[in-house]
């Protein structure tokens, strides 16, 4: 297809990998995002609390720190968890039958892949931006829309699934478009916690070859396609919806 | 002595200080068409809002068909049903039309008919649509079943609002002024759709500013004033002859 001094195909491994944490970063933020904005708008001071508190840590801290932060301390936190289980557990064991021999039941290290722990914190990070999308969404949908699908005895899932949320993705929509392009280009972080994403293909690659310029910018420009490519989608999905309205 | 298909004891509604109704009763039996007048602020709206629970009250009966609709007291909240099973269900039986109209605007003519069937009753969706069709020819919108609310006038709305209301085929129509939010000119064709339904014996409650629908149409007229029943009866009766001194400016006025 395309000479990229011997680095073509696992470049484009590398561009299809970016892709993939994107699309799956989306859909975790997506719906940590509903959740979020649901707990804020609910009547429980504690899910408030919750949702606050994640939507303004998140948002209060680079995306770069957050990521390194997700990624080391939730190896950490992962393993002392799974290093207090197993002590509790034979601890246990051993208070019943005394000739019991000390045995890992969880594994004493468990090395987090980082194509999941980029998924997880980038979509952790953009859920944060989505509540506020989704809350602002929630709240410019009608009344009396939900007060008809109330009043012909719907229960509350079927009026959130029926009537509230395909009115409010038509309000979520222009937001969504805009948390979209900005998550996709943050995937470029995921390169640092080690992930053979294109980022990370065109660093190794420069340094090898000497031609830094010319990797990051066949970079910059798959980036430029994604984006536009997902602009002319929003467009159409923008005009589908808004056929509806007045 | 058959039992009312709708039945309102002694019905109290407090917004926090504010005492909005006062101990209303009012039975509707089958056929009924009752309207209920009042100036703003009468409560008339609340009371119309209390029989399908859009409203909790705050203490008092509703039946339905016999059927209590059961309270509990709780805590933070005061009254709240004790089963939301039993009000939605009781709900579907029970339905509105709204000043707004309130058709949802995500969904086309005919899927706004045939959506509290299929999706509430269960109504096989094949079934609901010939339904529907048949409802929107009625009253006169077969032709814009693809159409979406936003591409309509307001009283092409409220009419397929009326056949979304006939599709559930429920005990009691509760009309909250449905011609208020309309245009002059868009008034009579929803009053006109209304006489057809009471003419044929649907057991309606219709708050209304319409003394000629509530005078010619109603069997029943109830004027509310400062969250009581201040006058009731037959229209020919109270029209001719109110007792209140407060009815009869009332007539005056919007006369």
């Amino acid at each position: 297809m395309f000479a990229l001094y011997g680095y073509q195909e696992i470049f484009l491994e590398g561009a299809w990998l970016t892709l993939q944490v994107a699309l799956l970063s989306l859909v975790l933020s997506v719906a940590l995002g509903l959740l979020a904005a649901l707990a804020k708008l609910s009547h429980s001071t504690i899910l408030k609390t919750i949702a606050t508190l994640y939507t303004t840590i998140i948002r209060g801290i680079p995306d770069l720190i957050l990521m390194l932060l997700i990624f080391f301390g939730g190896q950490l936190l992962i393993n002392d968890m799974s290093y207090t289980l197993n002590e509790w557990l034979n601890e246990t064991i051993t208070g019943y039958y005394p000739t019991h021999e000390w045995t890992a039941y969880l594994p004493e290290y468990i090395d987090i892949s980082p194509y999941f722990a980029g998924i997880i914190t980038i979509g952790f990070i953009f859920g944060a931006y989505m509540a506020e999308t989704f809350r602002g969404a929630i709240l410019s949908v009608d009344k009396g829309q939900l007060e008809a699908a109330t009043a012909y005895g719907m229960n509350k899932y079927k009026r959130f699934f029926r009537v509230m949320f395909p009115q409010m993705m038509r309000h979520a929509l222009p937001g969504l478009g805009n948390n979209w392009l900005v998550l996709l280009k943050t995937t470029a972080l995921v390169s640092i916690i080690g992930l053979q994403d294109m980022v990370k293909i065109a660093g190794d690659a420069s340094g090898s070859t000497q031609k830094p310029f010319t990797f990051y910018l066949v970079v910059a420009l798959v980036f430029l396609f994604y984006t536009a490519v997902s602009t002319s989608v929003l467009k159409w999905a923008e005009r589908k919806y808004s056929i509806q309205t007045r | 002595m058959t039992v009312p298909t709708l039945s309102i004891k002694n019905l109290h509604k407090s917004f926090a200080d504010n005492q909005v109704l006062k101990g209303i009763d009012l039975d509707a039996h089958k056929g009924d068409v009752i309207s209920i007048l009042g100036a703003s602020g009468s409560g008339k709206s609340t009371l119309l809002r209390c029989v399908n629970l859009l409203e909790t009250p705050t203490s008092g009966d509703i039946l339905v068909n016999g059927e209590l609709i059961e309270m509990k007291q709780d805590i933070k909240r005061g009254a709240i049903p004790a089963s939301n099973k039993q009000v939605e269900r009781i709900r579907s039986r029970l339905a509105m039309v709204f000043q707004s109209f309130n058709l949802w605007s995500h969904l086309s003519v005919l899927e706004n008919v045939i959506e509290a069937p299929v999706h509430v009753l269960g109504v096989p969706k094949k079934e609901a649509i010939v339904k529907a069709e048949a409802l929107l020819q009625r009253v006169g919108l077969y032709e814009r079943k693809d159409y979406y609310p936003g591409q309509l006038s307001g009283g092409q709305q409220q009419r397929v609002a009326i056949a979304r209301a006939l599709a559930v085929e429920p005990e009691v129509m509760l009309f909250d002024e449905p011609t208020s939010a309309l245009d002059p000119e868009l008034v009579g064709e929803v009053l006109t759709v209304m006489r057809d339904l009471a003419e044929e014996g649907r057991t309606m409650l219709v708050v209304t500013h319409e003394m000629a629908f509530a005078r010619d149409v109603s069997n029943k007229v109830l004027f509310l004033h400062q969250g009581l029943v201040e006058e009731q009866g037959k229209p020919e009766d109270i029209f001719t002859n109110p007792s209140s001194e407060r009815f009869k400016q009332f007539i005056s006025t919007v006369y």
